[in-house]
């Protein structure tokens, strides 16, 4: 079975090391209209990171997300991918890259199966053409054959295979959000970006996710990004942690400097006054 | 080794088109019956192999092709396009030129059904390409006011090239299903006489419905296939969620542009073959009313399905039969009968001049509304209907009728 994972693991060739970050935002600016999101937010995440990126409410995170993935466009700065500058490319150029993320509120295709759901993830992975595809000829029929080999390793790994038919918007939440994990997985990306996973979780279904999350990281070695709330989770499995508030950087550090920084003690808590 | 006679052994065998021994045995009967309907050889529907019958039935063929296509770009890509009958006409008016006679002021060619029909959809799948960067840029209810000003400019191209067309009034004459090789004077395989093939006597509507039945199969096999393979995963999330398909690496536009070629692909087949089994056209034969039949053979159907979309096309098409004979009926137990049946179709029906009714069998005279008025009724109420109380469509009220008898004796 492990053997079998290897088509889920992001094929480097021969360009791994040949850059500083692999992913590396510099002065990075976002606003909409007077409203500003981002102010200058600098950070890299380097191979086989697991960087997590914590603040309260609408302090700028998902929006970090949104500009990797070309969904926002920054007025002002610089989004390097292995040096290279991607700021203003496509959403889907993007992808292809190796660029996959799940959602803070379920993104998923909700008139599709789970199944249909991670054979899409397999899209930039996969070539059929149109025609080949109208016909079920050859090249089309091997290629979907050994996709769906692909997205049943996905679903075993994910253990959803009693929900592999149903139609995802009748399936719980707890389990939309391993859907949508392995519809990213498919992608067999280099990066993943996880935009809260554990929102609205039990103590359970937590524990379920943070196994995943490290079994991906263990078996797969993929790089992630991590947004999330749920402090137990992020200071027991991030490597480094990056704290924004307001839409700036305020800290960036392992856990344990984290925990200990005044300036993410005053985000959080608030100051002491002298009334 | 014998394995449970309902196991999966094989990806192959779990995503082939007829996955269970029940469905495969029920498609082949299913055909088995369709084949054999012009020979009038089936207990109880004998009545089918009637002439008048047959043609209802390849029109049925026909307009499902085109509604196929409407399929994958609304059903699956999620587009609203009221602008298909443009594609039908740019289809058909190609086999015009390329297959037709030369004939008063309009050009022709002369080709034979292997160029004419596959050069319908092709040209109309560029025109569609050559829009679709427009229409790619608007959504919704949008898309749907673009898509209309395509129909309306589409009929005054139509009127205004009557070196194509034979212009609004005379229209013009379009090729025959005849399959040649080339130009020889005797085709080859000739749909549009009585003869016999294989020492059976048939009708020329009897060989038309059996080739239109040939193309039908493989229009629904081509979409079931675009449905299942790549692209057509790419359609539906492009239709779910667009922006998340975006980051999942589909690139939207140029999606929707193959679902807008491909479907006018659909259409522009669909226009060859109506022209050729019509035999002349004119120009506003490709009007809204054509767009919007369509549109609910879609929605009557059940959007985003196969089975719905063949479902709708039967149900369009036939219901104005249906209503013609029913009709019929009602007035001549009007006029024969006596007793409560008669008085309460006398209710619906209007005989003369003097008689309040709502259809009217006498038309002109008598007050109430013709039959082809009343059809247009009909699926106004109809699609009304369907979209608050089953917007499933026909193919949901057969979900509902299965999943009743695969639980039953049990309610659920």
């Amino acid at each position: 079975m492990t053997s079998r994972r290897t088509a889920l693991r992001f094929d480097h060739g021969a360009e791994r090391g040949d850059y500083e970050h692999l992913v590396e935002f510099e002065d990075v600016s976002l606003s909409f209209k007077g409203l500003k999101a981002l102010d200058d937010v600098s950070f890299h995440v380097d191979d086989g990171e697991l960087f997590a990126i914590i603040g309260p409410n609408g302090a700028g995170k998902t929006s970090i997300f949104n500009c990797l993935n070309g969904v926002y466009k920054p007025q002002e700065g610089s989004i390097r991918w292995k040096g290279e500058e991607i700021l203003g490319r496509r959403p889907d150029r993007i992808a292809e890259l190796g660029v996959a993320r799940t959602f803070q509120n379920i993104e998923l295709f909700a008139h599709m199966t789970v199944l249909e759901n991670i054979e899409l993830g397999r899209h930039v992975r996969t070539k059929t053409s149109w025609w080949d595809g109208a016909l079920w000829i050859g090249p089309a029929k091997k290629e979907e054959l050994a996709n769906r080999a692909v997205v049943e390793d996905i679903i075993d790994l994910l253990e959803i295979a009693r929900w592999r038919k149903y139609h995802v918007a009748m399936l719980p939440y707890g389990i939309q959000k391993r859907v949508e994990l392995g519809r990213a997985l498919a992608m067999a990306p280099e990066l993943l970006l996880l935009d809260e996973p554990v929102a609205g979780m039990n103590l359970e279904e937590t524990e379920d996710m943070a196994r995943f999350i490290l079994d991906i990281r263990e078996e797969l070695g993929i790089t992630m990004i991590l947004v999330e709330h749920d402090m137990g989770l992020v200071m027991d499995i991030a490597d480094r942690v990056m704290v924004v508030d307001f839409g700036e950087r305020i800290a960036v550090g392992t856990p344990a400097d984290i925990q200990s920084d005044p300036n993410v003690i005053k985000a959080y808590l608030g100051e002491e006054m002298d009334l | 080794m014998r394995t449970r006679p309902r196991l999966f052994v094989s990806y192959a065998s779990e995503m082939s088109l007829l996955p269970t021994w029940t469905q495969k045995i029920a498609a082949l009967v299913f055909l088995g019956v369709l084949v054999a309907i012009p020979f009038g050889i089936i207990p109880g529907l004998g009545f089918l192999a009637d002439n008048d019958w047959l043609k209802i039935l390849s029109r049925v063929a026909i307009y499902a092709i085109g509604a196929l296509g409407l399929h994958i770009l609304s059903g699956l890509a999620g587009q609203v396009s009221l602008g298909h009958a443009f594609f039908v006409g740019i289809g058909a008016y190609t086999a015009a030129v390329l297959g037709g006679e030369v004939g008063k002021g309009v050009w022709g060619l002369g080709l034979p059904i292997w160029v004419w029909l596959p050069a319908a959809g092709i040209v109309a799948a560029v025109i569609g390409a050559l829009i679709a960067p427009t229409a790619v840029r608007v959504r919704g209810i949008y898309l749907a006011i673009v898509t209309l000003g395509l129909v309306f400019i589409g009929e005054w191209i139509f009127r205004s090239v009557a070196f194509i067309t034979g212009g609004s009034q005379a229209g013009r004459k379009l090729p025959r299903f005849e399959f040649r090789i080339w130009k020889e004077e005797m085709p080859l395989v000739d749909f549009t006489t009585d003869g016999t093939w294989f020492g059976v006597e048939m009708t020329s509507e009897a060989k038309t419905y059996l080739l239109m039945l040939a193309f039908i199969i493989v229009a629904v096999i081509i979409a079931k296939n675009i449905q299942r393979t790549r692209v057509g995963r790419a359609f539906m999330a492009i239709r779910d969620r667009d922006i998340a398909a975006e980051v999942m690496g589909v690139a939207e536009a140029r999606n929707k542009l193959v679902a807008f070629a491909l479907s006018s692909a659909f259409a522009g087949v669909t226009g060859a073959l109506l022209g050729a089994f019509i035999g002349r056209l004119v120009p506003e034969t490709f009007s809204l009313l054509m767009s919007i039949q369509f549109v609910a053979i879609l929605l009557i159907g059940g959007l985003g399905t196969v089975t719905g979309t063949l479902l709708g096309s039967a149900f369009v098409i036939i219901l104005p039969r249906l209503v013609q004979d029913f009709t019929g009926l009602l007035a001549s137990t009007v006029e024969t009968g006596t007793g409560f049946f008669a008085s309460v179709a006398g209710i619906f029906v209007s005989t003369g001049i003097d008689d309040p009714g709502i259809i009217s069998t006498l038309p002109g005279t008598s007050p109430g509304l013709n039959v082809a008025q009343f059809n247009v009724l009909l699926y106004g109420l109809l699609l009304i209907g369907f979209l608050i109380f089953e917007p499933l469509g026909l193919y949901g009220i057969w979900i509902r009728i299965r999943n009743y008898w695969k639980s039953w004796p049990f309610t659920y």
